[in-house]
């Protein structure tokens, strides 16, 4: 299903984002795991906190990351989280 | 896991460390991999050494911690251990038989910030061969299935698999799933510490593997994804070698419940090498300039026929553990490689447990795993320390 700008998402259960000094990157630990995530997936899954929408995530990157049309990216690095699990939709 | 950058002479980082807290443990297990020496080893480390070890690691770049032993439940300090690595960042897991588990001490793990709890599945008393029908045993179990629900935890069963439990599989996966487990791993026996002792008596034959696989195949089509099941087999049966712990002081490090600094969790036993003690190191110095962390690191300690073999970079020539074990040099190649000049070792250990099995050669001792054992085995003496 194409993702609509509605939906909430937050990191799945049992799994944890954080910054990983050591690695110089956002990681996303999970049992006996992590999932590295530099650049601006880091940065996507950052603002996944279980209040923005889609469409508020996409909205606050293009202010940080100006003249950037980043839509398309972001819509497809959360549906492949999703895919994987990492993040779910939470319930209206 | 991701390699460091393109600094090639720079050793990873030691992602995983494994804390294993205590060698003191309710149980007797024969296919136990901790040495079977344990009862000499001195002192346990105090619980300011251990926040010390977290502390150390996390700084080094450590991110995913095991609780383990022996049964780490048998520390009081846990809770304090487990409160320090959540603070700490830690992903924390707790590696334990769940003897000993109730709800006040499961209610202070979930404040404290434990993130997974594994439960091994085995009975708690001698009687193996009867386990499975033992009612304690399940009993014991749901109880800890139910505390770990209802704090919140996916609950994930492991159970060693060995000749004299291996042909229940469909029995253990009915358990299983009567205690709502989510994940099982059918994890064969590694051949390392009391399981190397008793392999004669314990290793199954290919035939009892062939069914295991069978019985947990058609238990997958009937059950679907309710429960999700892994099934490991013994590497003995293989003719490449397992990538062991992904290389050298590649990204493991374990630190022994008095405090010895190991690669590898049964890495204590290789002669000629000095294992440092976390208590006259810091884990930086251990992990990257200690000699025994870096005696084979990388391949530059290689023999032919690794040397020069096109797949080193993916099984690093195996385990040393168990190189050193059937061939007597570390060094050498894994004897589970069919390219190794001392495969026969392997096929010859696994038509002994043949023998034994068909009744052709007497049957072994079986050594439990108890500090009994380990005094008279191990000569009764207390070794150097590290």
């Amino acid at each position: 299903m194409p993702l609509n700008d509605d939906v909430i998402f937050e990191i799945a259960h049992h799994y944890r984002f954080q910054w990983e000094p050591a690695q110089e990157a956002h990681v996303l630990l999970y049992p006996e795991g992590m999932v590295k995530l530099p650049g601006s997936s880091g940065e996507i899954l950052k603002r996944v906190n279980g209040t923005a929408s889609v469409g508020e995530i996409v909205a606050d990157l293009e202010r940080a990351f100006p003249g950037y049309d980043l839509r398309g990216d972001v819509i497809e690095f959360l549906e492949t989280a999703h895919g994987k699990g990492w993040i779910r939709a939470k319930q209206a | 896991m991701e390699k460091v950058g393109s600094e090639q002479s720079k050793p990873n980082l030691p992602l995983w460390l494994l804390a294993e807290v205590s060698y003191k443990c309710p149980l007797h297990c024969v296919y136990c991999y901790n040495p079977v020496e344990y009862a000499t080893y001195g002192q346990e480390l105090s619980t300011g050494d251990w926040l010390r070890v977290l502390r150390q690691g996390r700084e080094l770049g450590a991110s995913q911690l095991g609780f383990s032993g022996g049964e780490p439940l048998m520390r009081p300090d846990l809770e304090i251990l487990i409160a320090e690595a959540r603070k700490l960042g830690y992903y924390s897991n707790l590696i334990t038989s769940g003897v000993g588990l109730d709800e006040k001490r499961i209610a202070a793990f979930k404040a404290g910030g434990l993130d997974h709890i594994q439960v091994s599945f085995q009975d708690s008393t001698r009687e193996i061969n009867d386990f499975l029908s033992s009612a304690r045993t399940f009993d014991l179990k749901q109880k800890v299935a139910r505390l770990v629900k209802k704090y919140d935890y996916p609950m994930v069963l492991n159970v060693v698999l060995h000749r004299l439990n291996i042909d229940h599989v469909a029995q253990i996966l009915q358990m299983a799933e009567q205690l709502e487990a989510e994940y099982v791993e059918l994890a064969n026996t590694q051949y390392y510490g009391w399981a190397y002792l008793n392999r004669d008596r314990i290793l199954p034959s290919r035939e009892q593997l062939l069914r295991a696989e069978e019985m947990t195949n058609e238990f997958r089509a009937r059950a679907g994804n309710r429960m999700k099941i892994y099934f490991v087999v013994p590497d003995l049966y293989e003719t490449r070698p397992k990538p062991c712990m992904s290389g050298w002081g590649s990204l493991f490090l374990a630190v022994t419940a008095d405090g010895v600094a190991l690669p590898c969790h049964s890495a204590r036993m290789l002669p000629g090498l000095t294992f440092p003690s976390v208590r006259d190191h810091d884990i930086r110095w251990i992990w990257h300039e200690s000699p025994a962390f870096n005696a084979y690191r990388g391949d530059a300690w290689m023999k032919e026929p690794c040397r020069s073999c096109t797949e080193k970079a993916k099984d690093y020539g195996g385990c040393r553990c168990q190189a050193y074990l059937m061939t007597g040099d570390a060094a050498n190649a894994d004897p589970v490689c069919d390219k190794s000049p001392f495969h026969g070792f392997v096929t010859d250990a696994v038509e002994r447990a043949r023998g034994v099995r068909e009744g052709a050669a007497p049957e072994p001792v079986l050594y439990f795993r108890d500090d009994e054992n380990s005094l008279s085995l191990s000569g009764g003496t207390k070794q150097p320390s590290a």
